[in-house]
């Protein structure tokens, strides 16, 4: 569904996303992972479209989209999340999710009825109010609800777990799985190993900008550089110690 | 269509009813000494309804769309010069120039958001280019023969209805309501469709919006355009009403700050904030050169412009959504 081929992305000296090849499967849940500043983020940028790479391309269903306009990915069928939620916050919760549905629904009575649907699916309810009154778990479902409504292939969610509290993380899970399970591909970028573990069958591990690692998430725990990665150098040695000893 | 739907277009037929009811109105008002006789009323309500239009206009891209214009000037003085030039020396029939002027405010919207939002330009950025449209527009106009150069463009008295010149002052009234009627009508139109919802939603956040597959540079060169003919509209409608346009009334700095004054005080982003901001600017202003008149035995100058920077200072302050915005909360909503 999604190939990244040697994307890389300069800011000056800086690289920031460098050399980086991945794949999506179609219908699967692919996970990204890597500790702060690995450049994930960079990543989706460049994917989305928000920015254009310095190298490489991405093929999305075999095309090649590299450098086309966010705009233009969204109507191909490819929807992101942001990190820092945008939520428009003058507008109500079903304002704002039709804005994705108007997308695929040119006319206001079926995008309202789609954003209602969305709504639901997501398990946001009480619609009227303004999105500014949102709590975070709310504002995450709505980013999701949004993105959800422009009626993806491929959905790229960036961190929408994040500051979340463990039983808001369960009661979200579900309804990640769900929009897999009703045939929509799904590149994740998430910081909670819990749902990592529960929801990826496929995880891509980056760090300083570059892929370290791969493979199913318990594969990808148990690789010692990407231990090294999240915890300094020699930590995975000193695990192993620590583990052998105790 | 549902009874949903109509719910939605019930308070603008109310108003545009008791707008055109207003004239029954007129020798109560001037028994009561509010008025010295109905002309003054008419060209009050006249000169409010003008305003009202090209604040209705800079409302679609400045409202709606959160694109800040302070040269609306440039849109209005098109449509005032176009109807004025296109009778005067091309012998234009007022019935064709109208649309023609609002063709051509349109036009020069469409290129100013051309180069302006290819540009990216945004907030005081895109507030400062009009500007600097505007004054270039208004010097050219000062300078160039078609335009009359600095003398300005007197259109002949000709009362007729194939003129749109009319002897009965109600007549003129009723004309103007019908353009603020249909921008009612056509802004809620707006704010129920697909493009309204994503101009809204390029005013609100720009990156969320491309997310969602907006093309962001599209919908704010259709929104000026749109915005640039209303405005158009208010400019010729001016020239047709008195029948004389210079640079200054034309493409001046105060049309422009009527045009977002109005809406920023009775409401951006409303159907009925222009309207209502239209009516309170220039209404205050009216009631305060009268009152001072009657007090020093002498106008003036300025006074109404002391009293728009006083509104504009209270609303921002308690009411930061306009007045519209205060009847709501005080009416439970």
């Amino acid at each position: 569904m999604l190939e990244v081929q040697g994307l890389t992305k300069r800011f000056g000296g800086l690289v920031a996303v460098s050399d980086v090849s991945l794949t999506v499967p179609e219908g699967s849940i692919t996970g990204l992972i890597g500790p702060n500043g690995a450049g994930k983020t960079t990543l989706f940028t460049l994917i989305s479209g928000f920015q254009t790479p310095s190298a490489g391309r991405v093929l999305f269903a075999g095309a090649d989209i590299t450098g086309r306009t966010p705009e233009s990915l969204a109507v191909l069928g490819i929807a992101r999340t942001f990190q820092i939620v945008q939520p428009f916050a003058g507008l109500s919760v079903l304002e704002n999710i039709a804005v994705g549905a108007y997308l695929r629904c040119p006319h206001r009575a079926e995008a309202m009825a789609h954003a209602e649907a969305v709504a639901d699916r997501v398990g946001l309810t009480d619609l009227g109010r303004p999105a500014s009154s949102l709590t975070v778990a709310g504002r995450k479902r709505l980013e999701l609800a949004r993105a959800l409504a422009t009626g993806p292939r491929l959905l790229l969610l960036d961190e929408v777990l994040a500051g979340l509290n463990p039983s808001e993380i369960r009661d979200i899970v579900p309804v990640i799985r769900s929009i897999r399970e009703s045939g929509v591909t799904i590149l994740m970028i998430e910081h909670v190993m819990q749902a990592v573990m529960s929801l990826c069958e496929h995880v891509h591990v980056l760090a300083n900008g570059r892929l370290i690692g791969a493979g199913t998430p318990a594969e990808v725990v148990g690789n010692p550089a990407v231990v090294e990665a999240y915890l300094g150098h020699g930590a995975a040695g000193r695990l192993q110690k620590g583990a052998s000893h105790g | 269509m549902s009874s949903g739907t109509f719910a939605a277009y019930r308070p603008i037929l109310i108003a545009i009813a008791a707008l055109a009811a207003l004239p029954l109105a007129v020798p109560l008002l001037v028994g009561a000494g509010l008025f010295a006789g109905p002309n003054t009323f008419y060209n009050l309500m006249i000169f409010i309804l003008i305003i009202t239009l090209a604040a209705q206009g800079w409302n679609i891209a400045g409202g709606y769309g959160g694109q800040f214009s302070f040269g609306h000037a440039a849109f209005f003085g098109t449509g005032a010069y176009a109807q004025a030039v296109l009778q005067t020396r091309y012998g234009v029939n007022a019935w064709v120039a109208l649309p023609l002027a609002m063709a051509l405010g349109g036009l020069v919207g469409a290129l100013i958001g051309l180069l302006a939002f290819r540009a990216r330009l945004r907030g005081s950025y895109f507030a400062l280019v009009t500007l600097a449209f505007a004054e270039v527009f208004r010097i050219l106009a000062n300078a160039t023969p078609i335009t009359g150069g600095a003398a300005g463009t007197l259109v002949p008295l000709r009362i007729g209805f194939g003129q749109m010149q009319f002897d009965a002052p109600a007549a003129f009234f009723y004309l103007a309501l019908a353009f603020v009627a249909v921008v009612l009508i056509l802004n809620r139109l707006l704010e129920r469709s697909r493009f309204g919802a994503w101009l809204v939603a390029v005013r609100e956040n720009e990156d969320a919006a491309r997310a969602l597959g907006v093309d962001t540079l599209t919908v704010k060169l259709k929104a000026i355009t749109l915005s640039a003919a209303v405005t158009a509209v208010a400019g010729a409608l001016y020239t047709q009403k008195f029948l004389y346009v210079d640079a200054n009334i034309a493409y001046g700095a105060w049309i422009s700050v009527e045009a977002l004054l109005a809406p920023i005080v009775g409401g951006i982003g409303t159907v009925f904030g222009p309207l209502i901001g239209a009516v309170a600017l220039i209404g205050l202003g009216e009631a305060a050169k009268t009152v001072i008149h009657a007090a020093f035995g002498s106008a003036v100058p300025g006074v109404d412009l002391v009293v728009y920077g006083l509104l504009l200072v209270v609303v921002i302050a308690f009411a930061p959504r306009g007045l519209i915005g205060l009847l709501r909360t005080r009416g439970g909503r």
